[in-house]
This record gives structure tokens, C-alpha cells and sequence, in this order.
């Protein structure tokens, strides 16, 4: 078995001050094989593939790699060696091109060794083009949205002709839509031979590309074997560490609230928001305890119409009402002040303080609300904090641990609870599942219902349908900027979703 | 169901650039290069011996040094690091040119070469290899290089007087022209260095290491190798620089450089490199160095102001443009991403 691997780790240990993320890790991938790497949110799977890859150097085991022991000790030669990689958080160059992210390293040059813009230009548009995704390839990539940007990525590591092709959660911004093409191009890389390793939170995904799967849990290889044998529940077992009767017993939760009084004021209304090029006149509006979610497709203008409604995009013309009372537009400061908090599309920019400890992170914007004469309680902070730290299953070596050095799943857990501690009026949540693992899922999801029961307004935006139509108790179905349908009751379905999506009918 | 399987991921692609924005990213990148038209119109009108043939070569000249080094410093600052060393590794490589002339102008030459290049290779490898942060590397080898002046000339009491026949002196003072091998010299480098940024993959990643270096390293750029060579080569520059310096003026002074990297610094960031790496240009900078340095002719040529007005008005420069790059890039972030 050992001799047909591409890639084979033994007995790999890591461990970071306080905490170790691995220990006696195996990890084999043949061949035309995709393999699945799950397991809860800092159970390692991000350690392990820095530790493939050479960005961290293991502190005990050994790598093989075509048959012969290696050692990288930097990303270039795993690189250099056939290994392409998609980290976790999308590791481009924001300021850059899309073509110049695409092809550094290695771009096309002329017969003097210069740089051929043209045709790297070209080759970028036309790769991808391949994968579905039309856009300028000379503007900087930051002008682009997290789901081309992740796209982007993915096209940067498979164009490379890789022997070994790993992708640390690839579809977390993706669209059902873009998903599919992912999947094409790793039924095309798999066909070539390459091995694949293959991290995602989302289950349906795993099943459907992974033939073969690799537990993690705290740091340690729990199982390993083909997918096809474990059932769902099992695997979710397996990375849980919790008897299935439990799983069972408390079922999936879901985003679950009361149904919104028609005749109360509205939490939430936003009013014929414009901003240039972006929206055109949307109407968003939420009343106490509803959940709306925003349904459409990339480009469609939902990450939009929440940072408008959020104050940190400019709009040209419309107004927001929170609770009836006006707010100023184009503040975010005024939004808050109003009540208003928004999880943002993009953590890494725009959401945690990487170097500040977890607790700090939490509570910092609560600080106003929790203290007293100027003076803030450290056992009250501590209370917040040890709440959400355990409500939210936050993986931590303890409060004091920089956020920065958490798994991702985790510092979004931290940026959530930070939101939630605020007690607002109104929730805006951009994906706020995205690289979360499954317990802890059900676990946001039944927290915003509960928040939601008591009367708490939640704008809510997912790349997964299912999500949207699971957690919304109406959908407001964006295009292009506009409004074009309203879904809500028993309409609210993932058929209607996708025929409102589809035609922009359904009622106007 | 058509329109879902059609291909709609068309993403802010069309949605072109507001008027605005598009105004905003010219005057980052050619806003140097407008004011420096405007005073030189200006000042031509107001000053009959601004626009005389000799100025131009006078203002050229005493360009062509600050240039030299502003443009290895382009290159630090571009891959989000900074050199504080130029001041004083270039009041070094004066020196060492005319200790190094006697035994011939190739030593004269060499020497500073050398030694300026491995200061800087030193900056380069504690950076890259030994994750110092610039700033406190080259605030070391700034304190360094002065000493080491101090050492080699007695405490700056022998000042080296440079042969006038010599072939280095002759580099230094001759013309091609009419125009003094320094600048072209400058010139030519500041060619060979906008190729190299904009057309190289040498430059390419050095764009990438300044805009994020945490991504240029996971996508595999030998982000070590380029740091120490950026530093190595702002080293040489800042040698070659004060080498022409001193075979110009003939002598090896130990004084002059005091502060010189702060002026190659302002000259850089006035024209639009960011301070925070990522973006920059070549030839921006060159119009920052010569308005800092018309600026100065100006004031000169008014005579009655001190010249210490001239750092006055540097330095308000140097204000407004750090201002209007923030501006710009808070104006940027409303426009960030799509949905
Ligand atoms: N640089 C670091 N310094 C200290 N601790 C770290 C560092 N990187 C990771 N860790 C810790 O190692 C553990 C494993 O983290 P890792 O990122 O591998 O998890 P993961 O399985 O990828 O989780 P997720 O699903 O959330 O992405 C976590 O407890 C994390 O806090
Ligand atoms: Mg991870």
C-alpha cells in the first residue's frame, strides 16, 4: 500500500505552545483517489496539510512522497514537486490582477524573458472561462467577490498539473452552481491520476466526490476507509466523538423561530436602496422575531444590500428604519448605534483582531453595555465569554489565546459570538456558517432561532439553499441588483427558490 | 430553469469604475507628476533663471544621487519593507571611493561596491532569513555604517581628496551631451529598474511579497531569496550614489548623507508607492525626487527664504500625500467586493 502512494505520512506530530494539533497522524493518498480529511473544527486538518506542504515542519514523523522519504521546508518545493494546494483562508494578492494571481511564479514570458501580458492575459481569461467564471482578468482581484476569489484560487492550484491536489475547504463561498464545476475539474484530476485531499465541512459534498475518508479528532487519526462504508450519522460520530443515539436523540437542529406578526412594526425596513452599478431600489423588510433570508447567485447583490443596510457601503438614494426610527445611511457607527450588527462576508479583512486574545475579541464591543462607572467587571466578562465559549463549542486553549492562531471554524465562532454579545435589534449574517463544522452548525442555528424568539430581526445570506430555505421564514430573491421575488410561507421552498432564481417571476 | 444553468456568474466585471474612482487612482499615480508640471510652468514664468539651460543641468545633477537611492528604496518599501541605512551606507561609499582611489579608479570603485552591497546583503538576510523587522535591521546598520565612517577617517578629520585626472572622478564630473555621466548613469538605471518591476517576474513577486506576503510564500515565491536580494541591491545603489557624489564634488566627506534616507523615503511615497507595500511605480518616483528637488531650486531661487523652508514645504508635500493615499484607500474598500 505504502509503495503505490503518492503521498504517505507516518506516525505526524505538531504541536503549537499550549496545545497540540496533532499527534500520530497517518495519512496515505493513492493515486486516483479522492480523499476526504474531515473532523470538527480544530481537530487539525489545516495543521496537517501546512505540515504536507512545508509550511510548518512536523516535530515528529515522516513523509514520503512517489516512494522516497522528502522533506519540504518550504511551500516552493512541495510546490516544486507536484503539490498543489488551496489553504484554508484564500491566499492571493488583493492589490494584483486576477491574471497576475493566476500565473505568479510562473507567467508566460516573450523571447526577451519579459513579461507577455497579452497572453497571460488570454490564458487567464480562457482558463476561466473553463470554470464558469466570466470577469476582467486585469482588475485587481480584491474588486471581486469571495466566491470568485475562492475560485480563483482552486484555478491557480489545478492549472498547475499536479500530482497531489489539496483543497482545505474550497467551496465555502462557492455557489451550488460553482460547486458543480469544482467538481468537474476534480473528476478531471482525479481521471489524469492525480491524488486528491479534499477538506469540507458540508457532508452531501463529501459523499458525493470522496471515495475514501480520513477522521480526524483532536488532533488524532480516529478512522480511516472508504466513505461509502459509514453512514452519515457514523461518520458525524466519528468526528463528534459521541454515540449515535445521542446524534439521534437531538436531531438536526435547524434555524427555528416564531412566526412574525404581520401587523407589528417592522424591526428592520430598508427602503429603495440604490448604490451605483450595485442595487437598484431593494426593499427589505423584517419584522420582530423573522428570519429573512436573501436568496440569488453570485453578483446578485445580496452581500450588498446587508453592508448598505449595515452602513458600510455608500448608497446614492433609500432609507433604513430600525424600529421605526430612521437611520443615518452611509455610517456604520449610526447602524450600530441603531442596533444594528452585521457578520461580514470576509473574516479575515474585515472581521477578527488576529492578534488579540479570544476573550478580547468577544467582548471588546460589548464593553459600553458591561461596564459601570467606567469601570468593567472581569467576572462579567468572564461569564460572557465562558458562555459563548461553550455555547459555541470554541476551541481554545483558553480565552487568552490569540485569535489569530485558532482554526478557522473557530475564529468565526469568535466573530459570532462577538456579534451576539452585543444584544442587538437587527442581525445581518453573511454566510455565518461558512467552515463551520456540523455540531456546531446546529448549534448557531439554534441559537439565532432562540435569539430570533425573542424578537430579534435576522437578515440571513447562505450559498447553501438548503440553508436559506431551511432557516427563512420568507425569502427576498435578488438579481442583478433588483428585488424579483418574495417568497414566503409555504412557498418557501428550495423549488420555488430556484424557479424564482431562475426566471425572476414568481410575484413580481 | 435556463438562466441558472446559463453562465451567470458574471461578477462586477461590467459594472465598470465610477468616474470617481477612476480620478482617484490617476491622481495617486500621477499626481506627483502634475504638481511637478505645475511648478515648473509656474516657476518659469515667475523666475527668469529658473528655465536656463544651466538650472535644468543643475537640478539634474543634484537629482541624479537622491534618485540613485530612491530607487533601490522603491523596491524595499514596494515589498513592504524600508531601508534606513541609504544615509549613512552612502556617505560610506563616498568614502571608501576616494580611500579606495589611490590604489587605482577600479578599487576606487569596487570598494564601495562591496562593501555597500554587503551591508545591505547583511540588512537583507537578518530580514529575510532571521524575520527581524526592517525597520529596527536597518536602524542598526544605519548607527553601524556612520560608525564605521567615524573609524575609517579619524573621526572624520582627514577628508580624502580625490585625483582630478582619475578615470572614477571623471565619471563623476564629466559630460555626454552636455549632461553629466550621473545622470545618465540614473538614468539608465531608473529604465533598466521599470522593466525589471513591471516586466520581470523578479518584480512581479516583489509586488506580490508587498502586497501580502503570507499568500507570495504559501504560493510557493522564494520570498527569503527576493527580500535579501531587494536589500542587497539598495545597499549597491546607495554605495554606487554616494561613489558618484564624492567623484563629482572630488573628495570622500564624511557629513553628508545625514538624514538622506528620509529624502529617498519622501521621495518615493510622494510618488504613490504605497508606504504599506503592494503598488508602486519607477518612474513615480523619479517625479518625486525631482520635485523635492525643484521644490529646493525654488526656494534657492526666491533667496530671501531660508532654505530650512524647503523641508517645511517637503514635508507638506509628503503630508498631503499620505493623506490622499488613505483617503483612497478607505474611498477603495466601498467599493471591495461583490456579493
Ligand atoms: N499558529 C498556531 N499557533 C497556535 N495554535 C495553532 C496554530 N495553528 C493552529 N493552532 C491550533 O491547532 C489546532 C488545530 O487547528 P487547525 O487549523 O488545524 O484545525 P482545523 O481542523 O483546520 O479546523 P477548521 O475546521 O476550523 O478549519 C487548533 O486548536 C488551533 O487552535
Ligand atoms: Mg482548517
Amino acid at each position: 500500500m505504502t509503495a503505490e502512494a503518492v503521498l504517505d505520512a507516518r506516525g505526524i506530530g505538531k504541536r503549537f505552545p499550549g496545545v497540540v494539533a496533532l499527534s500520530e497522524v497517518d495519512l496515505t493518498l493513492p493515486p486516483g483517489e479522492v480523499h476526504a480529511l474531515v473532523g470538527e473544527n480544530g481537530a487539525g486538518k489545516s495543521t496537517l496539510i501546512k505540515v504536507l506542504t512545508g509550511v510548518y515542519a512536523p516535530d515528529s514523523g515522516e513523509l514520503s512522497y512517489r516512494g522516497s522519504p522528502v522533506r519540504f521546508s518550504r511551500p516552493l518545493d512541495a510546490q516544486e514537486a507536484g503539490i498543489s494546494t488551496v489553504y484554508q483562508e484564500i491566499n492571493l494578492v488583493p492589490l494584483m490582477s486576477v491574471a497576475s494571481n493566476l500565473f505568479l511564479g510562473r507567467e508566460p514570458r516573450n523571447r526577451f524573458g519579459l513579461l507577455d501580458f497579452r497572453a497571460m492575459n488570454t490564458a487567464a481569461a480562457k482558463l476561466l472561462e473553463s470554470y464558469g467564471v466570466h470577469v476582467d482578468v486585469t482588475r485587481p482581484l480584491r474588486t471581486l467577490g469571495a466566491g470568485v476569489r475562492q475560485m480563483v484560487a482552486v484555478a491557480r492550484a489545478a492549472a498547475s498539473h499536479a500530482r497531489v491536489v489539496i483543497l482545505d475547504e474550497p467551496t465555502s463561498s462557492l455557489e451550488p452552481r460553482e460547486v458543480d464545476t469544482l467538481f468537474e475539474i476534480i473528476n478531471r484530476v482525479r481521471a489524469e491520476g492525480a491524488a486528491v485531499l479534499y477538506v469540507s465541512h458540508r457532508l452531501d459534498e463529501l459523499y458525493r466526490i470522496c471515495d475514501t475518508v480520513t477522521v480526524l479528532r483532536d488532533g488524532r487519526k480516529v478512522h480511516n476507509g472508504p466513505l461509502k462504508e459509514l453512514s452519515r450519522l457514523q461518520l458525524v460520530a466519528l468526528m463528534l466523538g459521541r454515540d449515535l443515539e445521542q446524534i439521534q436523540r437531538e436531531g438536526t437542529t435547524k434555524f427555528d423561530s416564531a412566526p412574525a406578526e404581520a401587523l407589528e412594526t417592522p424591526v428592520l425596513a430598508a427602503r429603495g436602496l440604490t448604490s451605483q452599478h450595485r442595487l437598484h431600489g431593494v426593499d427589505v423588510t423584517v419584522r420582530p422575531g423573522e428570519i429573512v433570508g436573501l436568496g440569488g447567485l453570485l453578483g446578485a447583490g445580496r452581500s450588498e444590500t446587508v453592508r448598505a443596510i449595515a452602513g458600510s457601503l455608500p448608497v446614492d438614494s433609500g432609507a433604513v428604519t430600525v424600529a421605526g426610527k430612521p437611520v443615518r445611511s452611509g455610517s456604520v457607527a449610526a447602524a450600530m448605534r441603531a442596533g444594528v450588527v452585521m457578520l461580514p462576508e470576509d473574516r479575515k479583512s474585515d472581521g477578527v483582531l488576529p492578534d488579540l486574545s479570544v476573550r478580547e475579541n468577544i467582548v471588546l464591543a460589548a464593553l459600553p453595555r458591561l461596564s459601570a462607572g467606567g469601570l468593567v467587571s472581569r467576572r462579567r466578562q468572564d461569564a460572557i465569554v465562558d458562555t459563548f465559549m461553550k455555547r459555541l463549542r470554541i476551541k481554545a486553549s483558553s480565552p487568552d489565546q490569540k485569535v489569530g492562531e485558532l482554526s478557522g471554524g473557530n475564529q468565526q465562532k469568535v466573530l459570532l459570538a462577538r456579534l451576539l454579545c452585543r444584544e442587538p435589534k437587527v442581525l445581518l449574517l453573511d454566510e455565518p456558517t461558512r467552515g463551520i463544522d456540523v455540531g456546531a452548525k446546529a448549534e448557531v442555528q439554534a441559537l439565532v432561532g432562540e435569539l430570533a424568539a425573542e424578537g430579534l430581526g435576522v437578515v440571513l445570506i447562505s450559498s447553501e439553499f438548503e440553508e436559506v430555505v431551511e432557516g427563512s421564514d420568507s425569502i427576498v430573491v435578488l438579481r442583478e441588483g433588483r428585488v424579483v421575488a418574495e417568497l414566503r410561507g409555504a412557498d418557501v421552498t428550495e423549488q420555488k427558490l430556484i424557479a424564482a432564481l431562475a426566471d425572476g417571476g414568481g410575484h413580481g | 430553469m435556463t438562466a441558472v444553468t446559463e453562465k451567470t456568474a458574471v461578477v462586477a466585471a461590467d459594472k465598470g469604475m465610477t468616474k470617481r474612482e477612476w480620478i482617484a487612482g490617476l491622481v495617486q499615480r500621477r499626481g506627483s507628476l502634475v504638481v511637478l508640471a505645475l511648478i515648473v510652468i509656474v516657476s518659469t514664468v515667475a523666475f527668469d533663471s529658473f528655465a536656463t539651460v544651466d538650472n535644468a543641468r543643475n537640478i539634474a545633477m543634484q537629482s541624479s544621487f537622491l534618485a540613485i537611492v530612491a530607487l533601490g528604496m522603491t523596491f524595499v518599501i514596494i515589498s513592504g519593507g524600508i531601508d534606513l541605512s541609504v544615509g549613512s551606507v552612502y556617505a560610506l561609499g563616498g568614502v571608501l571611493a576616494a580611500l579606495g582611489i589611490q590604489w587605482g579608479s577600479l578599487t576606487g570603485i569596487l570598494l564601495p561596491l562591496v562593501v555597500c552591497g554587503g551591508i545591505g546583503m547583511l540588512n537583507g538576510a537578518l530580514v529575510a532569513y532571521g524575520r527581524l523587522a526592517p525597520f529596527i535591521v536597518t536602524l542598526a546598520t544605519l548607527l553601524g555604517a556612520r560608525g564605521l565612517l567615524l573609524a575609517i577617517t579619524d573621526e572624520g578629520s582627514n577628508t580624502r581628496v580625490m585625483p582630478r585626472d582619475a578615470l572614477l572622478t571623471q565619471l563623476g564630473q564629466g559630460t555626454l551631451l552636455g549632461v553629466g555621466y550621473p545622470v545618465w548613469i540614473a538614468v539608465v538605471l531608473f529604465a533598466v529598474g521599470a522593466v525589471m518591476l513591471q516586466r520581470t517576474r523578479f518584480g512581479h513577486s516583489v509586488l506580490a511579497i508587498g502586497g501580502s506576503v503570507e499568500a507570495a510564500r504559501l504560493m510557493g515565491l522564494p520570498v527569503a531569496r527576493r527580500t535579501m536580494w531587494l536589500y542587497t541591491g539598495s545597499g549597491l545603489l546607495a554605495g554606487l550614489a554616494g561613489a558618484l557624489a564624492a567623484a563629482y564634488s572630488a573628495s570622500g566627506v564624511t557629513i553628508v548623507g545625514v538624514g538622506f534616507e528620509l529624502d529617498a523615503i519622501a521621495a518615493v511615497v510622494i510618488g504613490g508607492t504605497l508606504l504599506t507595500g503592494g503598488a508602486g511605480t519607477v518612474g513615480g518616483t523619479l517625479a518625486g525626487v525631482l520635485l523635492l528637488m525643484v521644490i529646493q531650486n525654488v526656494i534657492n531661487q526666491i533667496g530671501t527664504l531660508s532654505s530650512h523652508y524647503q523641508s517645511v514645504v517637503s514635508g507638506a508635500f509628503l503630508a498631503a500625500v499620505v493623506a490622499i493615499q488613505a483617503y483612497l484607500s478607505r474611498a477603495h474598500l466601498g467599493r471591495e467586493r461583490g456579493t
